[in-house]
């Protein structure tokens, strides 16, 4: 008995040891370690044979260099910014794509709602690298977008999207959108239609009803599909680097020029161990939503 | 509705002069093929306490939507307080509707959700709170003011939802199935409840329901609809002592039924001799309605009406034989299933006076059945629709 008690508890904390933290504690440890031609390319690293000397010897050739480094070098925290502001962005706008979608799905006959939903999760079905270089084939200026606009004779000379951050922009939000629609569809499917009429009936308009039913009722899915958009986002380095130019920073594409780029493992560990803090802020928030709707439908 | 001593008895409805406040003319609403209200007319009297009973399907819900303003006759007119209110969305209408499911706002406290509707009349913003108070007190909700829906219990969203239909004091109030999400003893107190509250309000109700007990003690008038259809129209004890078809007859309340040929009866008018099995003497009954010779009919007398004794009792008109064949107890009464020779099952209650180990026949004793000649009503024949 006791020993199945402790196994179901082992389990998700072993789980996250072993895939969360010794992972992170690694990244940490490079952090912390200084750039060398060698490899792995920092030093120092652990050497076990050593016994309980050549541990301390290592521990005491950390230090907090290349986090120092990151705040001299006005990049960084540029591209902090701008992958926050990007991210905030695009996940407003992923917001006033999805919110609609999510209506009419969840507002559909019932019949179609299956239908519907797997529309929304095919594309998941292709490798999301193929998807977004289908966009380069659209955006660009040869692409099918600006041909057909050029023959609509809606503009004279093609547009410059590919390479500039409307197409980041388009990128995520086409990329992000089902999470979005998801958890806004399963806060909107749950509502009881008969609060519309009761509002209604109580000398509400549609629209009235809208904005003092609809909305606060799908308040913990919009919040969801926003955290859900909005986290990954800011780490995000394929779509900027694939569909974004040089004017894009992104913190993402920051850390895979440190990385591949300089081959400087330690200054590009210590980007992603700030990123990871700035995250824990949204994740927190995000796992205590969860938490409150969880709460509200007991 | 009870009624104070030396007080006019409340029917609006006999008074030619009176204007009635609803008026249904001719209206008929279909879905598609389906017909849902097939010709209607009827009408509502200011102040009262209307029901609309009938199984499930039988467009009472259909009726009611269409006050409310979610459903537009496909033919006729509607009329309230003599406007026709065809062209008046719902949100304007002067008419407020409990929802079956109380659909109350789940993110809006009690307080809140009554003020809902008054936040939205041209009512004085400074007047709303005393208005939501005195709906808290109306309901004995004041301890709940600050509570969410999900924080109370079932009985008393019941009266959330009322408070909150009746806040913007419409003239006229809807209430479907009610009390349906209630257990049975919750059920009864909160029906006389909701009669105290519509007699201190003097807002005219007009309840749905499928339960016959329902509407039979809450309402003033009781219409029993089937398949979109008007079947009677009526206060619930004509409805019950008078039903007009054998389907009322059936549906409200325990019945017994014989069928037979019914003859006119030699020396009284509305009185019939009716003949409905060889071996057995013919029943005597009475009716409203004209019979002639041989014609097919059905008697209804309802069990309460049925005397049951263990000796044969001297001159009453209808008597059967029988034997004892199933006892329902239900405490302050009994019901009785008694086989006659031919086979058929009628049923007799009784109240339990007596102590039941002085009961004077048991199982498969021979009993003997009686009725007067007005106790069971004849009616014209017809298939039953068992729901």
């Amino acid at each position: 008995m006791n020993f199945r008690r402790f196994a179901l508890i082992f389990l998700p904390y072993g789980w996250l040891l072993a895939l969360f933290l010794v992972p992170f504690i690694i990244v940490l440890k490079i952090s912390l370690s200084d750039i060398a031609l060698a490899i792995p390319p920092y030093s120092p690293t652990i050497d076990f044979s050593g016994g309980w000397k050549g541990l301390t010897g290592f521990l005491g050739k950390l230090d907090f260099e290349n986090f120092v480094f990151l705040t001299m070098d006005d990049l960084y925290w540029k591209a902090y910014l701008s992958s926050l502001k990007i991210a905030l962005l695009a996940t407003f706008a992923t917001l006033l794509v999805g919110f609609p979608i999510a209506y009419g799905m969840a507002r559909a006959p019932e019949e179609w709602r299956p239908t519907l939903m797997m529309l929304v999760i095919l594309p998941f079905w292709t490798s999301f690298l193929i998807r977004v270089y289908a966009w380069i084939g659209i955006l660009s200026q040869e692409g099918y977008l600006n041909q057909f606009l050029l023959w609509t004779g809606i503009i004279s000379n093609p547009l410059l999207i590919l390479n500039t951050n409307a197409a980041v922009y388009i990128g995520i939000v086409y990329t992000y959108l089902p999470f979005m629609i998801l958890p806004i569809y399963a806060s909107l499917e749950k509502m009881d239609i008969s609060l519309l009429e009761a509002a209604e009936d109580l000398g509400c308009s549609r629209t009235q009803a809208f904005w003092l039913i609809t909305l606060p009722l799908s308040r913990s899915g919009i919040i969801a599909g926003c955290f859900l958009v909005f986290i990954p986002t800011i780490g995000e380095f394929v779509i900027p680097s694939l569909l974004g130019g040089s004017g894009t920073l992104m913190i993402g594409k920051v850390l895979w020029e440190e990385f591949f780029s300089n081959r400087d493992w330690p200054v590009a560990s210590a980007v992603a161990v700030i990123l990871l803090l700035i995250l824990v802020v949204p994740i927190v928030l995000f796992q205590r939503n969860q938490q409150k709707q969880a709460e509200a439908e007991e | 509705m009870a009624q104070a001593k030396g007080q006019k008895v409340f029917a609006p409805w006999e008074d030619a002069n009176e204007k009635p406040l609803i008026q249904f003319k001719g209206v008929t609403k279909k879905f598609g093929d389906f017909v849902a209200i097939d010709d209607i007319d009827l009408d509502i009297f200011a102040k009262e306490f209307f029901a609309l009973l009938g199984p499930s399907g039988c467009g009472k819900t259909t009726l009611m939507r269409m006050l409310a303003g979610f459903e537009t006759p496909t033919k006729g007119v509607i009329m309230l307080d003599g406007q026709d209110i065809d062209p008046v969305p719902a949100n304007k209408r002067p008419v407020n509707m409990m929802f079956q499911s109380y659909a109350l706002f789940p993110h809006l406290t009690v307080e809140q959700n009554i003020a809902f509707g008054l936040k939205r009349s041209p009512m004085p913003k400074d007047e709303i709170p005393a208005r939501v108070d005195e709906m808290l007190k109306l309901t004995r909700l004041s301890r709940f003011a600050k509570r969410k829906p999900h924080q109370i219990s079932g009985g008393q969203r019941q009266r959330v939802a009322l408070a909150r239909s009746l806040a913007k004091a419409p003239k006229l109030l809807l209430l479907d199935e009610p009390l349906g999400a209630l257990d049975k003893k919750l059920r009864q107190d909160t029906q006389f409840e909701l009669m105290d509250i519509q007699e201190k309000t003097g807002t005219t109700f007009v309840i749905v329901t499928h339960d016959q007990e329902e509407a039979m003690t809450v309402a003033s008038r009781v219409a029993v609809m089937n398949e979109g259809k008007l079947i009677q129209v009526s206060t619930p004890d004509r409805i019950y002592e008078n039903p007009n078809s054998l389907y009322v007859a059936d549906f409200i309340g325990e019945v017994n039924i014989i069928r037979g040929k019914c003859s006119p009866h030699k020396k009284s008018e509305d009185r019939y001799e009716i003949n409905w099995a060889e071996d057995q003497p013919k029943l005597i009954a009475t009716s409203d309605q004209p019979f002639g010779k041989d014609d097919a009919c059905a008697m209804a007398i309802r069990p309460e009406k049925i005397t049951i004794s263990a000796e044969k009792p001297e001159g009453t008109p209808n008597v059967l034989k029988g034997r004892v064949h199933d006892i329902g107890y239900l405490g302050s009464i009994s019901t009785y299933h008694v086989q006659l020779p031919s086979g058929e099952i009628i049923k007799a209650q009784t109240t339990n006076s007596r102590r039941i180990s002085r009961r004077s026949f048991t199982w498969d004793d021979e009993v003997w059945l009686s009725w007067t000649e007005t106790a069971g009503i004849l009616l014209p024949d017809a298939p039953l629709v068992t729901s």
